[in-house]
């Protein structure tokens, strides 16, 4: 424990808690690392800063990306924040994986205690700080496009959310330079999340970053299901909407009813350990096992929350690519509300091992095994997508095919572990860590990279790079089995998870494959950032400025690429699903709108930053016991809500002819260019028109 | 249709109509606790069912919830919510009462 | 949009303005999506309650620290509250001068502290017993619930400020309107919770 330097203005803090000092005072190579992040953060801080400086964009960044409520802004803001925050978490797994291939029966290089910080970090930041940040951007992105409408239903309140999320990950990136992190693992279970077993900052940092998230994301949620609800454009039934719009109104149903058990599981920890509570202490009257119940009723809806909208995307780039329309539309529906209300119903199954009678655990164990019914629908309406259509292989089809063969495996480790027995044997070990690694990452993040590659043309007006996306690809895939398939013989053989140490010399050769599998893993994250280096330094020659690289079949592709800040220059009306595939077979997809008419679009506002920077200090004058620097932070917090509900000028209006010269400055561009067939779209000649036959 | 006086005036009856009888359920209910009308767990049956009734009452006098066309989302809303917290509140109380009984 | 943005929204059916009426009702059901994820919170801390209601440790149990008629008074001064707010809400949606509205709306205000000052005098007398948070897991999560539902008020008091400030600033527009409207979810959605907390906590811990 440290000395605190000067109690009544920094709280707790001592020189001991900079991991500068405590590398200084111990130079194992643990500390030494443990430094370089920390310096890390700091210097590419502030090398991010002078930069921006250096080249004059504070104006810029502030007017057209900070202070935007533009949901297209908000979007890409927050997949940027989910690939930073990826680069993290992906060296951090790094790291472990070479810990423990080098800790068998010897010290390795990472001490126990700087360990658990980094399981515990790479679990919080790959869900709460890369998944969710990434899903909600895809969606933030692309739902309103794919309903015809302007902007989500609550612009301030989305970026609230983003800014939100962005404080939270600054103090996860802050605790990395003062103070240190749970050891608790990514759920912060208790009572070894209590003040009696870890009285230091790092609970209190999971604590508030966690909150603060989940706060956004429940915003976040409300705010995509009232826009689905409310703002669709005339004609777009629910059963004519897109199917990644029905999984993102599924997802955001999960958000509303899924965060709040977390607040409360979080808040009760706080109360703990901020007020004496006793809500889960071993002493006086706590019950432990309802923090486990909490945690897990938000835990198992929250990993379908991480699914849902990788799925939507699937069934997007799967019909484009197969230059097919989506499979049993119908069935896909029901199976994705299908999904999200048993998502409700087996969240014992993580916690099979707890004490609860057999029956009990029965009863979770068939719901469980019930839900991987529907997603095995999904699979096979993907199939039968793909059956005699003309399948191309893009990246993001790529992806979508590594993820129907490599998700299923992984199903299937999901249905052994639904077998209460069975779980006993294999819980807590790799076999689980192995088992749910399988669903996000062919899942999920493939998902999202099929999602990037697929909207990226959308959203900057220039494709990605082919190459570098299939190296990229490549690396994803070959990393992921190296990675992880030695760790459900592992798990089977008896290796705990989370181990900092290893006994067992029989675990040597698969730690070893996993160990190279993380660094084929790094590579592929270093792969995708060299494809965006190599795609923005060709960007002329990518173009897609008339919008529709792929031929696809949603309003998001009827409008130029970028779209203009009003997305539609009229609100289009539908008649059917894939709007866009019937307009281009009716023969006139571009036909000009007959009159031009004044938007109104909402005025930036600085509500969101600075709410986003007034909860991150609230809570790190939590974390740090500066009582008056929290008090403050609250007091400004409300008073900035007091004062934007005084605000009356929210809007911005463009004029008629703003409009139509940003629109006829787009039929230019779809006048020169030339229609291209689906076997050029990967080259230069795609200029985002696609040729449609007959 | 700007017969806004006699429009006030039904509204005006309406929450009074509510706010009489969720009186009258409060009453009975802490009536029934106060006066010890029935064993103890019939009184806290009793309490809960007027509790629901009463909430039935505020949803329908105070926020306008009905089974008309106007009200039809924010019902489904609330019955969807209601179905996810029976869920949640149940199943904690099931496995916590077990756990509780398993380790005693 | 913009320049009737300071027009009346759809508050008055009689005259129906379509867009004004849609975002009204985006924003209202928007809010009610908040007010279900909040239930869930309340409803989770009612969970909690009951699993943790025999944790009480030797220590005060709700027998010894429940009062039947403060947590009555409590109720009718609530329940009164959600009534006036009621009265300012017509008066609103009418027309009414706005002394009115601002007397109704100020009756509210009055309940509401009055409520908020009858329950920190209960949390107070339960402190001078021993009964606190820190006693025991009953007695957490006895003040993790009641006063949660205490700071909604507290919050829902200050937004009432708020609204009658904005009253006066800006009269009847259409922002006003919506919030209002709003504000009145929150004040009878806060009742309702209450009707919850005194059935499970104050008449179930009184039950003999």
């Amino acid at each position: 424990m440290t000395e605190p330097l000067w109690p009544a203005l920094l709280g707790r803090f001592g020189w001991q808690d900079l991991p500068f000092v405590r590398a200084w005072a111990d130079p194992s190579l643990s500390e030494i690392i443990g430094a370089g992040a920390g310096a890390l953060v700091v210097v590419g801080g502030l090398a991010v800063v002078v930069l921006i400086t250096w080249l004059g964009r504070w104006g810029y960044l502030w007017r057209e990306w900070f202070t935007s409520l533009d949901h297209k802004r908000i979007g890409i803001l927050y997949v940027v924040i989910a690939f930073t925050m990826l680069s993290r978490a992906l060296v951090e797994a790094v790291l472990m994986r070479m810990q423990q291939a080098a800790a068998i029966n010897a010290p390795g290089f990472i001490a126990p205690d700087h360990f658990a910080q980094l399981f515990t970090t790479h679990g919080s930041i790959m869900i709460f700080f890369m998944a969710m940040p990434f899903l909600t951007g895809a969606i933030n992105y692309v739902m309103p496009l794919q309903i015809g409408a302007r902007d989500v239903a609550f612009p301030l309140l989305n970026a609230v959310s983003l800014w939100l999320t962005a404080g939270a990950a600054g103090l996860m990136m802050v605790s990395l330079v003062i103070g240190r992190f749970s050891t608790g693992g990514w759920t912060g279970y208790p009572p070894y999340t209590e003040l009696a077993f870890s009285p230091d900052v790092g609970p209190d940092y999971w604590i508030w970053a966690v909150t603060l998230g989940s706060i956004g994301t429940t915003l976040s949620g409300l705010n995509f299901a009232v826009t689905i609800y409310k703002l669709r454009c005339p004609g777009m039934t629910l059963m004519r909407m897109p199917m990644f719009v029905w999984t993102s109104l599924c997802t955001s149903i999960l958000m509303i009813f899924a965060m709040p058990p977390l607040t409360v599981a979080t808040a009760l920890l706080a109360l703990d350990r901020y007020l004496g509570f006793h809500f889960f202490t071993n002493d006086l009257g706590g019950n432990m096992m309802n923090y486990a119940n909490l945690i897990w009723l938000f835990g198992h809806p929250e990993v379908y929350i991480l699914i849902l909208p990788a799925f939507g995307v699937y069934s997007e780039v799967i019909a484009t690519f197969s230059s097919k329309e989506l499979y049993g539309y119908t069935s896909l529906v029901i199976a994705t509300m299908a999904i999200a209300v048993l998502s409700f119903t087996v969240w014992v199954h993580h916690f099979f091992t707890m004490g609860q009678s057999a029956n009990i655990n029965a009863v979770f164990g068939i719901a469980t095994m019930t839900i991987g019914l529907p997603t095995g629908v999904k699979i096979y309406d993907w199939i039968w997508t793909m059956f005699r259509g003309r399948v191309r292989f893009s990246v993001s089809m790529l992806y979508s095919l590594a993820f129907m063969m490599t998700f299923v495996l992984g199903g299937l480790t999901g249905i052994i572990l639904a077998f209460p027995p069975l779980d006993y044997l294999v819980h807590n070990t790799l076999f689980l860590v192995a088992h749910f690694h399988n669903m996000l990452i062919p899942g999920l993040l493939y998902g999202m990279l099929a999602g990037y590659h697929y909207w990226f043309p959308k959203a900057f007006g220039f494709r990605l790079d082919e190459k570098w996306g299939r190296i990229s690809f490549g690396c994803w895939v070959v990393g992921f089995y190296l990675a992880f398939m030695p760790l459900y013989v592992l798990g089977a053989g008896g290796m705990t998870r989370r181990s900092q140490a290893v006994f067992e010399p029989a675990f040597r050769p698969w730690l070893y494959v996993a160990g190279v599998g993380a660094l084929v893993l790094l590579s592929a994250l270093a792969s995708l950032f060299v494809q965006l280096w190599v795609s923005i330094r060709n960007r002329e020659a990518n173009r897609v400025p008339v919008g529709d690289p792929w031929n696809a079949g949603g309003l998001e592709w009827s409008i130029a690429a970028p779209p203009p800040e009003y997305n539609f220059a009229v609100i289009p009306t539908v008649n059917d699903r894939d709007p866009f595939h019937g307009d281009k077979a009716d023969g006139d997809p571009y036909a000009p709108p007959k009159r031009y008419e004044a938007i109104a679009m909402p005025a930036n506002s600085m509500t969101g930053p600075a709410l986003g920077v007034l909860g991150a200090v609230t809570a790190f004058g939590l974390v740090w016991h500066m009582w008056w620097l929290a008090g403050f932070g609250l007091a400004a917090g409300i008073a900035t809500i007091v004062a934007r509900s005084f605000v009356r000028d929210l809007h911005r209006t463009i004029p008629a002819a703003e409009v139509a010269r940003i629109d006829r400055h787009w039929r230019r561009d779809i006048r020169k260019a030339k229609p291209v067939g689906r076997a050029v779209e990967g080259t230069p000649a795609n200029r985002g028109l696609a040729e449609v036959e007959a | 249709m700007t017969s806004s006086k006699a429009d006030a005036a039904r509204e005006v009856r309406s929450y009074a109509i509510g706010y009489l009888l969720a009186l009258l359920l409060t009453g009975f209910a802490f009536g029934a606790v106060y006066w010890r009308v029935a064993s103890a767990t019939t009184t806290f049956g009793i309490v809960l069912g007027l509790g629901l009734v009463q909430m039935v009452v505020h949803f329908r006098f105070f926020l306008h919830i009905t089974l008309g066309k106007s009200s039809r989302a924010d019902l489904q809303l609330i019955l969807f919510s209601t179905l996810i917290i029976a869920l949640m509140v149940s199943g904690t109380l099931v496995i916590l009462f077990n756990l509780h009984h398993r380790m005693m | 949009m913009s320049a009737t943005e300071g027009a009346h929204p759809g508050l008055n059916i009689a005259h129906p303005h379509a867009q004004a009426q849609e975002e009204t009702e985006t924003a209202l059901f928007g809010f009610w999506v908040f007010l279900m994820s909040d239930a869930v919170i309340f409803a989770l801390l009612f969970a909690t309650y009951g699993v943790m209601l025999p944790a009480t440790v030797g220590g005060p149990t709700p027998a010894t620290v429940y009062e039947i008629g403060p947590a009555f008074l409590e109720t009718l001064i609530l329940l009164t509250s959600s009534f006036t707010f009621g009265l300012a809400s017509i008066a609103m949606k009418h027309d009414a001068p706005c002394r009115r509205i601002l007397g109704w709306m100020g009756a509210t205000l009055v309940l509401g502290l009055a409520f908020l000052a009858l329950e920190v005098r209960d949390f107070i007398t339960m402190f001078a017993q021993g009964a606190t948070p820190m006693r025991s897991g009953y007695l957490s999560s006895f003040f993790a619930l009641v006063p949660l539902h205490g700071l909604h008020v507290a919050a829902g008091c200050l937004w009432l400020v708020v609204m009658m400030a904005q009253v006066v600033v800006f009269g009847l527009d259409g922002r006003v309107r919506i919030n209002t409207l709003r504000l009145g979810l929150f004040w009878h959605f806060l009742d309702i919770i209450w009707i919850a907390l005194f059935s499970v906590v104050y008449l179930q811990g009184l039950i003999r």
